[in-house]
């Protein structure tokens, strides 16, 4: 139940955020130190989510079968393939390697 | 140019709806981003969340950066304030967007918290790479609703097909979150510096995992980045391009090198840009 809770406020949050948008002065718009730190910290949270999901099991970290995803995944995308097609590779790579008894 | 369906009332204009290169960017882009609803509906059930919080996610929350953000610190662990932070770092550039579709766009009376919500990356992008200000528009709302009707249909889906697979891992799908979060980010990293700052955050998040609870080691990240983005901050943003560029499709007018960078100065009102008169007071 409490997850419900912060699933709301993240929800108003996201919408706060993008509307505040709309709503303050245009000259903020100019302020270059925030537009730059909004991108930099996009890049950095989706990085970190990415090494977090390959290698954390709780607090430990740990090589399995999730490298073998983000391998097939890098390759994918050095192909161009499209979004749907490089998660799928992920899956595909994850399983394979598991069903080969690794990780 | 519209002869065959004049008697019909309307017809004409949807017709001309259509043929906008606007327009097919727009449903383009939205079938394309709406058909990975799919991965997000199923990682998230198996991440932990149930139908209704899937749900509640695309259709209120609708960022695709920070659902996935969400769901992947729950289902590594991480308490439920983490997984909110988490998101809602990764939506601070929705703002930076609401502005310069304010500007582009500049939708006036109930259209406006409309187009807060659709404000997203591919909605963005869609528009700035525009040159006229009604195609702008019509790019905007077609991305924008488009892919809001098809990520909420395709949430679904993924979601029913989720809670049907059973153990998660035998499918791989915590694989399929690792690459979608590298997907995410993979358009971000043109040039050395975004590469640069990618590798410090993943070195950072590294670092702090055997340290902290889970879902704070992202944080950490976020910190660092925020740090990067402080001291070395110079005119023009790099890596500010939305995730997907919509204008490498082939039949494109546009040469798909618009950043928001760019489009940023032009909504800045130079020139008679298309924000003239939009919201004129920038102008000066």
């Amino acid at each position: 139940m409490t997850l419900w809770i912060w699933i709301l406020i993240a929800c108003a949050i996201s919408y706060l955020t993008k509307l505040a948008g709309y709503l303050v002065p245009a000259k903020w718009m100019k302020n270059q130190r925030m537009s730059r730190i909004a991108a930099t910290m996009t890049i950095g949270l989706l990085a970190s989510l990415t090494v977090v999901n390959t290698f954390s099991s709780g607090q430990q970290l740990v090589f399995d079968a999730r490298i073998g995803a983000l391998l097939a995944a890098a390759v994918a995308l050095l192909l161009r393939a499209p979004f749907l097609v490089v998660v799928i590779a992920g899956a595909a790579a994850a399983a394979l390697l598991r069903l080969a008894g690794w990780g | 140019m519209c002869p065959h369906g004049a008697r019909v009332p309307g017809y004409c204009r949807w017709v001309k709806f259509f043929q906008s290169p606007a327009v097919k960017v727009g449903l383009s882009i939205s079938i394309a981003t709406g058909l990975y609803g799919v991965s997000f509906g199923a990682l998230s059930v198996t991440s932990g969340l149930d139908l209704w919080q899937t749900m509640a996610l695309s259709l209120l929350l609708f960022s695709g950066g920070s659902q996935f953000a969400f769901i992947g610190v729950i289902g590594g662990g991480g308490t439920g304030v983490a997984a909110m932070t988490a998101s809602a770092l990764l939506g601070i550039r929705n703002g930076i967007y609401g502005m310069q579709m304010n500007a582009l766009v500049s939708p006036r009376g109930w259209r406006r918290p409309l187009a807060a919500q659709v404000t997203i990356d591919e909605s963005t992008a869609t528009a700035s790479g525009q040159e006229d200000p009604g195609e702008q528009r019509r790019g905007f709302w077609t991305a924008g609703v488009g892919i809001f009707l098809l990520w909420n249909l395709f949430t679904l889906v993924g979601a029913l097909a989720g809670n049907a697979l059973g153990d998660p891992k035998q499918w791989g799908l915590d694989g399929a979150a690792v690459a979608a979060f590298l997907a995410l980010l993979w358009p971000r990293l043109k040039g050395k510096e975004p590469a640069a700052i990618a590798v410090v955050c993943a070195l950072a998040t590294l670092l702090a995992v055997p340290f902290v609870p889970s879902g704070v080691p992202i944080l950490v990240a976020a910190g660092v980045a925020a740090a990067i983005g402080w001291f070395t901050h110079k005119p023009v943003p790099a890596g500010m391009a939305p995730d997907i560029e919509p204008y490498d499709e082939p039949y494109a007018g546009h040469d798909g090198s618009h950043t928001l960078a760019e489009s940023e100065r032009r909504a800045a009102g130079q020139d008679g840009g298309p924000a003239d008169g939009a919201d004129g007071k920038e102008a000066t």
